[in-house]
Parts: structure tokens; C-alpha cells; sequence
């Protein structure tokens, strides 16, 4: 009887399709390709898109486009923005939780630290966007007639490989920075451990973020990060993502390194091991990706 | 005005001494450039100021009515046909047909190959005829097209023409060019009344504004218009308060009244409410009245149809209730 | 309540008028009595002793608001000792963080109520309390939380920088919402507990917000709000257990302070009067001058410290811009503070009105023009026109003080120096203004003015990221941006 099947015990779940996050869109990748992603104990997971080198430079497009009008709302905006991200990230705390359980197989108790943490980073970069330029900026006493300052402004478009392991804190904690002093993003999340990532996109989509302030790729890293890389309309380049001491993963980093010298990316360079997210961040991150402008002005009746 | 009264009251009618500063390209330029700045931060913020007045119940009436009279109501279309004109004309004439208090648009604003038809159409209901002319909206054209353009409007029966100025002419410096433009085509448009068109869009800052906004009264403009429409942003209200400081100070310093069109971009009852509320608290009531301030739009007039009759019903209406013409 | 009429002052407006626009009062709840608000409950005080609060523009009464004697702001200090040691000093900042961002959200989500009820005890035009105090005062919580968890930024050279303990804070009635703000949010930030007194005229704001840190769940005793009049002032600030005194009001009280904590170990900023000069040069922006000139000094009815009262401008535009300023004060709306159209409200209470009038008395006897538009003035509450005197020399006496109203001194000058000269001639050194299209002028003059703040082609402009504060009789210690931030740190 179809009424009982349709109430009873054994109701299929519908499955949600994991899609890329571009310009504030979902779409599917241009390839048409998706991978097979399984939670940590090798059971299938989801089936996620697979981007290409076009959806990369699609990625970079939005980000360009959406450079002008974030970079220029107010540091106040912005912090309230990003702190917008944080409680729509916490009221997804339980669906959050359950992602990084299954993704980094870790106990629930470290997952919930994990989502917490992220959450609290994201605060704690909020309130940044409108103090960073008080802690890095301020006037030049120069030995003439002139009102000479310095501030930093944002350096356009970022392009990150966001950390393989921690699929979520080191997620925020990567793209987080980044953003909140203007700059927008290409982020390529966690080849593995994709899963929180498109929620997180998810929740960005839902918060006050512009759509192509924050764009996220999934798939393997090979695939994206040379394009994103060699790509000349990519201000700077962030490589925590290409950790690890093995000599492949060095000459990986490297290489990327030298696509990126073309138009002289700023680089933050691939750690030795991937760091410990739960540690207080200090400025690098924040400051990697500013550019510091300096005025001068003649003073005179 | 600062740079007009403190640089020799150069613009007293007596002395003459506003043709002196148009003697020539040298000395108009002093004159404009003698004109104080405009600071954008503080214009915009006093723009957005007056928009936060709440405009209710009498006083809101008594606004629509006085921007339905104001509507130049216009179609500038390479689609445009005489069907379209003469339904236009009607709508003018009969803004709301379901009631009869509903007062009459000011213009209807049309391409010069379509003015006769217009004429034929709005006949002796007292709405103006209004034509684009000067090789409208570029201006890209030998000065004899532009007066032959303008005398055709005038021929076929425009009592108004709306000329546009040389933007290029104009940014580059040549003022003199451009006021002699405009006061050759003051000539060919008689006896309609010239309004020119600025397009602030294209002028960009503040400051061309007020320049440009002088330079065409100077040279005898009736009104001076906000933009063409074709060009983005169009009417905005620090630009709306911009020219008329201009018109304010004009008459202060030389007694005549010139009135002030903003054009483009003008959609809602609320936004056409808000350069009221600017016109009555920059320039007061003399310019409270269709002969010195208009709207040039076409969607603008059903929305304030429609908040009119939301007045009157307590309802809000739909589109479907007024025409589409 | 009556009903207070708005109208504009001149008749420019001819077929335009405006229908009046109120701003519905029942949005906020208003209780007919509050007690004191002590280690996070509303208590009566002691003595049971209470006092009356008015809407300026009425005489209404708005409600009974305690007496707190000096065993109340004892029992007070003694609240935000424990929390301060118990809680609050102890909590990572990152948490302290968080109790003010929600603080922030509150006063968002509750802006229509704190906005309404700021108007009716203060007298304000609801467009500012709406447009200015509220969101102000919302923006001061956001950004302090976000130093909360960044103090070892803040301070160059400090590790972790640590609280001073309970802070006595004593705030004047012109804004008195956002003045809470200015105290609350960065000493919170930094780890301090508060005793907070609220002006005697306008307390109804700090007992709304006292409901709001419950709302928040902000632990009890971290916030307290002691109601009441001078004594109860002079209590808090010489309480023994208080570590830090924060006093913003007049010179003369902010004398009184620094004698009566001379010799102890109280840390103390204090934010005075002023009477500051607005300078126009002849290369200004003339209409947006005009602008700032107004809203220099009728802003907020001219009750602002930072108040543009001496307007300095260059003879050889003097004539022409007293014309245009004449003509633009006849726009002004002055009326019922809950009009949406109104531009200027209420006095704030009958001393200040007595004290505007004998001010503006003594301007007319010492020989200065006096001029205001034409303006019918509600029959009920304390008003004032806005006025202005033309002809005044640095002699007279309405050059010299504080007048608090929406009175504004015109004086000219001829050169850069002499404009400098006349603006620093003076006791007090709070703000300063500057109107020139010449951005060499600007910093010259800036760089030359003793003003804690100078405002260029603007006036009145405030934001937590900008530090605020006087020279000389104006006060000490700045409020706002990192600098605000030293007040309340051992540093």
C-alpha cells in the first residue's frame, strides 16, 4: 500500500546535490564532472562538484567583479557583515557539527569545538575590520611642510587553497581574513573534506556577504590551483592549503610559487604541516593581504 | 553668489556686466571657475536629509497632484509611432479617465518628426507640446542641423523645445562654444520656451553642475534640464539640489526666474515627492508650480496615479488599474 | 499628552506645508516608576526616595525614577566590585566580546522604542534620536566588543593589558543614550565593571538600557544604574571603591571632580564644555558652509559640547554669508520632537532655558544684533528660537561662555592668522571647525587650532573609531577609537 510506504520507517531521503559557490550562485561545474567524496571511515558521502580550469577562472571573474563595491563599503559594514556570517553559521551548528564528524572523523565533542571555534573566529575577525587600519596605519612625522599618512587598503582579488585537514575552522580561519578588510575570494576548499565547505557557502549565500565576495571551488587541487595561480588577475596567492614536508608537496608549492611570480602575486607561503586552527590567529593573515598607501599632503595658509 | 558678488558683481543686469563675462572664453572661464565648490560629501548628506521628510495625508495629496501637473510626459523611442504619440497625448490630457478630478499632465514630450501629430492630438486642452531637438541625445551634429532640427520642432507646433548642450564642447573647456550654441538655438526656438539639458551623468561632478547650470542661464535658458534620460545616473537629488542652488542664486543676482526639469530615473511617487519637498526648502514656492519645476518621465505618472487613488480609497491599487500608454 | 505643534519658521513654504507626521509613542512601554538598577535587578532605593522625570516639550510627567542616596551607589560600587572580581575581569575577552556584540544587536533591534523614548524625556527631534543617538550608540557596542578579545593591539607594548576595576560614570543629559554608550561600551571592553548615573532630567534611556543588558543575560552587577541628582553623583565619584571616574558635563562639575579625586589612586577622564569656533574662509563651499554652520549649532537644540557657537568668518564673505544663513534658518522646523519633520526641538529643561535667556539678554545689552526667524513657539515646555548675534566681538560675554542653546556668536576675521588667533581665544579647546575648498589651509589651520577635535567642510561628525576629547578647560582623556581605550586600562 503506497500510503504506508510513504509514512512508514523506511522513507528515502532526498539527497542534496553539492554544488560550486560562484558569484553567489550554485552552479554545477562547466565540465559536468563531480568526484565521489566518503566520510572518514571510506563509506560514500556525496558525490561533489568537480571544477575545472574554467570554473576557476569563472571564480576569478566574480571575484573581480564583486572587488569594487565590497572593497569600498565601510570597515564598519563590513565587520557587521562578517558578524552576520557568525550567527547564521551558529544556527547551523548541529548540521555543522555532524559534517565535521563525519568529514575529519573525529569525536562529536571535537567537532562541536571545531564549529564553535569557527564561529568564534569569525567574530573575532569581524571586529578587526574597522581597527586594522589603527593597529597598521597612522601618520609620518616627515621633516617637512606635509600631513604624510599611511593606511592600508585591501589587494584585490585573493586566490587561497584552503587547508586539506581541518574542513571547517581552517576553512574560516583561512578566508576570514581575507575578506573582512576588502578583498574577495577564490577559495579552493578541502579536496577530501568537502562537505562543510558548501555549507559554509551555504551560509554565506544567507547572510549579508555579496555574491562573488567569496567564491568556493571542490575538487582536486591540481585541477584549480595552477589556474588560480598562473592567473593574471589574481592579486595574491595563499598556499596553506599545498602543506607538507614530502618533497612532491614542496615541488607542488613551489611551482605554484613560480606561476605566481608572473605578475608578482603576494604569497603566503605553504606551511611545513598544516597548522593548529584552534591556536589564537595573530595579524599574518590579516595583513598578508594589504597594501599599505601612503599620502602626502603640503600644509600651508 | 560668492564667486558672482565678490568678483565685482559681474552679473548685475544694470551694469551690463553679465554680458562681460561671456565677452569671451577667457572670461567666462573666470566667471564659472569664480563659482564656489560644491563639497559632495555635504551635498549628498543634505540631499538625503530633505529625503527623510515625511510627507502625509494633506500635505502628500496636495504633492501628488502637484507632480501629476508637473509630468512631462514623455516617449523618445526609435520605436516611437504617431499610434503611440496620440495615445500618450490622450493619457496626458486624462491622466486617470475614472476620475475627473485628476489634473492634466504639463507636456508630452516627443522626437520632433512627432510633434504634429501631438498637436493634432492634445489640440486646445492647455497641455504643452514638448520636442527634443539639437540632434538630441547626443548633440553630435554641425550647428545649422541642430537649428534646422530645432526649427522644425518649433514649426510643427512645439511650444517647448529641449536642447542638449555640447558635453564635449563643455569638458573640454570651450564654454564659449557651448553658450553660443545655446544662444543660437534661444534664437531658432522662438517663441517656444528653450530648456537645456545638461546631462549631468556625463558632467559627472558636482562642480560642472553649478558651471553648466550657469553657463545655460547665462546664455538664456527658460529651464535647465538634468539629463536626456539615455545616460545613467540621470536625475538624482544632490544633483536636483545642485542646480537649484543654481536657479536660487541666478535670480538673486539677476532677477530672473529660470525653472529646473529633472529628468530620468524618476519612477516612484516617493522619489518624485522628495524633489518637492527639495524645490519647496531650497528655492520655495515660487518654484512650487509647473512653469519653473517638471518631471520629464513616463512611468512616474501611473505611480502617482496610483498612490493617489490609494489616497483616496485607503487601498493599495495594482497596475492593472491604470493604462499602459 | 499635549499636543505640541510643528511648523516651519518662516513662510517660505507657502502651498507646501507639511502635515504633521508624529512618530507613534506607543512603541515604548514606559512604566510609571523605576527603581535603581543594582547587581542586575531593578531595586527601590534605600531611603525610598524618588524624583519626577518630564517631557521638555509638554511638562508632562513621564514617570517617578529613584532617589539612589549615597548607601544606594554604595550598595551599587559593592555589585560591580563582585562582578568585577567574581565574573567579569576573569572571562576571556573573546566572551566579554560577545555579551556586547548582542548588547549592539539589542539596541538595533530595539531602536524604534529607545528612539521614541530618548525624544520624550530629552526633547530631541525624533530624526536624530533615530538617524544619530541609536545607531550611534549601537555602532560605539560593536566596535568596543571587537577590542575586547584585542586589547594586546590595542596598547603597543603591553602583554595583557588588564582592567582598572569598577568605573564610576556620571553622563549629561544631551545624549543621554549614546553618552552611555561612549562610558559602557569601551570600559566593559575592557574588563571593567560600571556604576552608571544617568542625568537627573534623562534617565528614562539608561533604565530602558538597563532592561536590555538583562535581555542580554549580562551576569549581575557588570552594569549598575544609579538614578539621581547631583549628591548621588558626588557619591559615586567619591566612592573609595571606585578605581576610575568618568565624568562628561560641564567645566565647572569637572573642576569639582579633579579637586575631589586629587590625592587618591582614581583614574579619571573628563569630558567638558566648549565654545567652538566654526571658521570660514572665502574659498569655502559655500552652500554646504551653510550647512554646517547650521547643523553646527542647532544640532540637538545646540546642547553639544563640540557645538560650533562662534562662527569666524571672513569679512570679505561675511555679508553674503549671514544673508544666506538667515535665509536657510527660516526652513527650520522647530516643534514637537516626535514630528518626523521636525528640525529642532525642545530645551531641555527650565534651568537651561533660564540660562539661554539670560545669556542671550546679556548678548543684546552688550551691543551684538540679535536675529531670529519668525516662529511660533508651543505654549507649553521650554523653547528657544534659533538665534543668532551678529557684531560680537571676543569681548562679549556670548563669545566667551558656554551658552548650551541654539544660539550661535558671529565674528569675522580677515586673515588665516587672525582667524586662528580669535578660535584659540579661549579656555576651552574641544572642537574646532574649518571650511575651505584649499586643503593646504585646512591641515595649516588644523595643525595651528588647540582643539581636540577639528572638524574640515563638515561639523559634528562622530564615529567610534575616532577618538573625542578637549584641551585645556574642555577636559582630558579622549573617548572613542583606540585612544578611548586607555581610560580604562592599567596602562
Amino acid at each position: 500500500m503506497p500510503s504506508e510506504r510513504l509514512l512508514g520507517p523506511s522513507r528515502l531521503d532526498v539527497r542534496k546535490t553539492y554544488k560550486l559557490y560562484v558569484g553567489g550562485a550554485f552552479p554545477r561545474s562547466e565540465s559536468g564532472r563531480s568526484y565521489v567524496v566518503e566520510d572518514s571511515a571510506g563509506r560514500f558521502l556525496a558525490n561533489a562538484a568537480h571544477a575545472s580550469r574554467k570554473d576557476a577562472r569563472d571564480a576569478v571573474q566574480a571575484a573581480r567583479k564583486a572587488f569594487g563595491g565590497w572593497s569600498t563599503r565601510t570597515p564598519y559594514n563590513r565587520g557587521q557583515v562578517v558578524y552576520r556570517v557568525a550567527e547564521v553559521l551558529e544556527g547551523r551548528r548541529s548540521q555543522l557539527v555532524e559534517e565535521v564528524r563525519s568529514a575529519e572523523g573525529t569525536s562529536r565533542r571535537t567537532a562541536e569545538t571545531a564549529v564553535d571555534a569557527a564561529v568564534d573566529r569569525l567574530v573575532w575577525y569581524a571586529g578587526w575590520a574597522d581597527k586594522v587600519a589603527q593597529v597598521v596605519g597612522g601618520t609620518n612625522p616627515v621633516a617637512a611642510p606635509y600631513f604624510d599618512f599611511s593606511l592600508p587598503e585591501p589587494t584585490g582579488v585573493v586566490a587561497v587553497l584552503a587547508p586539506p585537514e581541518s574542513s571547517l575552522l581552517g576553512l574560516v580561519s583561512v578566508v576570514a581574513p581575507v575578506i573582512v578588510t576588502g578583498n574577495t575570494v577564490v577559495v579552493a576548499a578541502s579536496h577530501r573534506r568537502p562537505v562543510p565547505a558548501v555549507t559554509l557557502a551555504e551560509v554565506l549565500a544567507t547572510s549579508d556577504v555579496p555574491g562573488g565576495v567569496v567564491n568556493l571551488l571542490t575538487g582536486p587541487l591540481v585541477d584549480t590551483a595552477a589556474t588560480l595561480a598562473s592567473h593574471m588577475d589574481v592579486n595574491a596567492l595563499d598556499l596553506t592549503g599545498a602543506a607538507g614536508d614530502a618533497p612532491e608537496q614542496r615541488a607542488f608549492a613551489t611551482e605554484l610559487e613560480q606561476f605566481a611570480a608572473e605578475n608578482l602575486k603576494r604569497v603566503l607561503r605553504a606551511p611545513e604541516q598544516e597548522p593548529d586552527w584552534t591556536a589564537e590567529p595573530g595579524l599574518e593573515r590579516l595583513t598578508a593581504f594589504l597594501e599599505t598607501k601612503t599620502v602626502w599632503h603640503p600644509i600651508g595658509s | 553668489m560668492l564667486g558672482a558678488m565678490s568678483a565685482g558683481a559681474v552679473v548685475s543686469p544694470q551694469t551690463g556686466r553679465l554680458s562681460e563675462a561671456t565677452g569671451s572664453d577667457s572670461s567666462l572661464r573666470r566667471f564659472l571657475h569664480g563659482l564656489p565648490g560644491v563639497d559632495q560629501v555635504g551635498a549628498e548628506a543634505r540631499a538625503a536629509s530633505l529625503g527623510t521628510r515625511s510627507i502625509k495625508t494633506t500635505a502628500k495629496a496636495f504633492a501628488l497632484d502637484l507632480a501629476i501637473r508637473m509630468v512631462d510626459l514623455t516617449t523618445l523611442e526609435g520605436a516611437d509611432t504617431p499610434g503611440k504619440v496620440r495615445a500618450l497625448s490622450a493619457k496626458a490630457v486624462r491622466p486617470d479617465p475614472a476620475d475627473p478630478s485628476c489634473p492634466a499632465a504639463a507636456a508630452v514630450c516627443v522626437y520632433p518628426d512627432l510633434v504634429a501629430t501631438a498637436r493634432e492630438a492634445l489640440g486646445s486642452s492647455g497641455v504643452h507640446v514638448a520636442s527634443v531637438a539639437t540632434a538630441f541625445p547626443s548633440g553630435r551634429a554641425a550647428l545649422s542641423v541642430k537649428l534646422a532640427d530645432t526649427r522644425t520642432a518649433v514649426e510643427a507646433g512645439a511650444d517647448e523645445i529641449d536642447m542638449v548642450i555640447d558635453r564635449g564642447a563643455f569638458l573640454s573647456g570651450r564654454y564659449l562654444e557651448v553658450y553660443e550654441e545655446i544662444v543660437a538655438v534661444r534664437e531658432a526656438a522662438r517663441p517656444a520656451h528653450l530648456k537645456v539639458i545638461l546631462e549631468t551623468g556625463e558632467l559627472q561632478t558636482y562642480d560642472s553642475v553649478r558651471r553648466a547650470s550657469w553657463l545655460a542661464m547665462m546664455a538664456g535658458a527658460d529651464f535647465i534640464k538634468t539629463s536626456t534620460g539615455k545616460v545613467q545616473p540621470a536625475a538624482t537629488l544632490p544633483v536636483i539640489l545642485v542646480m537649484l542652488e543654481a536657479v536660487r542664486d541666478f535670480r538673486l543676482a539677476t532677477g530672473q526666474v529660470v525653472g529646473v526639469k529633472a529628468a530620468g530615473g524618476i519612477r516612484t511617487a516617493k522619489d518624485a515627492v522628495k524633489h518637492l519637498v527639495l524645490v519647496n526648502e531650497v528655492v520655495g514656492r515660487d518654484w512650487l508650480d509647473p512653469d519653473r519645476f517638471r518631471f520629464g518621465a513616463s512611468s512616474l505618472l501611473n505611480d502617482l496615479l496610483m498612490q493617489r487613488t490609494r489616497m483616496a480609497t485607503g487601498r493599495y491599487s495594482g497596475p492593472d488599474y491604470f493604462t499602459v500608454d | 499628552m499635549a499636543e505640541v505643534s510643528t511648523g516651519s519658521t518662516g513662510s517660505t513654504s507657502g502651498g507646501f506645508e507639511y502635515a504633521p507626521a508624529p512618530e507613534s509613542r506607543a512603541v515604548v512601554d514606559i512604566k510609571s516608576s523605576y527603581g535603581l538598577f543594582i547587581g542586575g535587578e531593578f531595586v527601590d532605593p534605600r531611603d525610598g526616595r524618588s524624583f519626577k522625570t518630564i517631557s521638555p516639550a509638554t511638562e508632562e510627567v513621564l514617570a517617578e525614577v529613584g532617589d539612589a542616596s549615597a548607601e544606594d551607589v554604595d550598595l551599587a560600587v559593592q555589585a560591580a566590585r563582585r562582578a568585577h572580581t567574581r565574573v567579569w575581569a576573569t572571562m576571556p575577552g573573546r566572551e566579554r566580546a560577545k555579551y556586547l556584540f548582542r548588547i549592539a544587536r539589542i539596541l538595533q533591534e530595539r531602536s524604534r522604542e529607545l528612539a521614541v523614548l530618548e525624544s520624550l524625556d530629552n526633547g530631541k527631534p525624533i530624526k536624530e534620536s533615530r538617524d544619530v543617538d541609536v545607531p550611534l550608540a549601537a555602532q560605539w557596542f560593536f566596535y568596543y566588543a571587537g577590542w575586547a578579545d584585542k586589547l594586546e593591539y590595542a596598547v603597543p607594548g603591553t602583554v595583557a593589558p588588564a582592567p582598572l576595576g569598577v568605573a564610576g560614570q556620571v553622563i549629561p543629559w544631551n545624549f543621554p543614550l549614546l553618552m552611555l554608550a561612549w562610558k559602557i561600551a569601551p570600559a566593559l571592553a575592557c574588563g571593567n565593571t560600571v556604576v552608571l548615573k544617568p542625568a537627573e532630567t534623562t534617565p528614562l534611556s539608561a533604565l530602558l538600557f538597563a532592561e536590555i543588558c538583562q535581555q542580554a543575560e549580562l551576569p549581575a552587577g557588570v552594569v549598575n544604574i544609579v538614578t539621581g541628582a547631583g549628591d548621588t553623583g558626588r557619591a559615586l565619584v567619591e566612592h573609595d571603591d571606585v578605581d576610575k571616574v568618568a565624568f562628561t558635563g560641564s567645566t565647572e562639575v569637572g573642576r569639582s571632580i579633579a579637586r575631589a579625586v586629587a590625592g587618591t589612586r582614581k583614574k579619571v577622564t573628563l569630558e567638558l564644555g566648549g565654545k567652538a569656533a566654526n571658521i570660514v574662509f572665502d574659498d569655502a563651499p559655500l552652500d554646504e558652509a551653510i550647512e554646517g554652520i547650521v547643523n553646527g549649532i542647532f544640532f540637538n537644540q545646540g546642547h553639544v559640547c563640540c557645538a560650533g557657537s562662534r562662527l569666524l568668518v571672513q569679512e570679505s564673505v561675511a555679508e553674503e554669508v549671514l544673508e544666506r544663513l538667515k535665509r536657510r534658518m527660516t526652513t527650520l522646523r522647530v516643534g514637537d520632537p516626535l514630528d518626523k519633520n521636525t528640525d529642532i526641538g525642545a530645551i531641555n529643561s527650565a534651568t537651561q532655558l533660564a540660562k539661554i535667556r539670560e545669556l542671550s539678554e546679556v548678548g543684546e545689552r552688550e551691543g551684538a544684533g540679535r536675529w531670529s526667524p519668525p516662529c511660533d513657539l508651543p505654549s507649553h515646555g521650554f523653547w528657544f528660537p534659533p538665534t543668532v548675534f551678529t557684531g560680537v566681538s571676543q569681548a562679549h560675554r556670548i563669545a566667551r561662555e558656554e551658552i548650551f542653546g541654539p544660539v550661535l556668536s558671529v565674528l569675522t576675521f580677515r586673515t588665516p592668522d587672525e582667524a586662528v588667533e580669535k578660535a584659540n581665544n579661549t579656555p576651552f579647546g574641544l572642537s574646532a571647525g574649518v571650511w575651505s575648498e584649499k586643503g593646504s589651509r585646512i591641515l595649516w589651520a588644523a595643525g595651528r587650532l588647540r582643539a581636540g577635535v577639528v572638524w574640515a567642510n563638515t561639523f559634528n561628525k562622530f564615529d567610534p573609531a575616532s577618538p573625542f576629547g578637549g584641551y585645556q578647560e574642555s577636559g582630558y582623556g579622549r573617548e572613542g577609537g583606540r585612544h578611548g581605550l586607555e581610560a580604562y586600562l592599567a596602562v
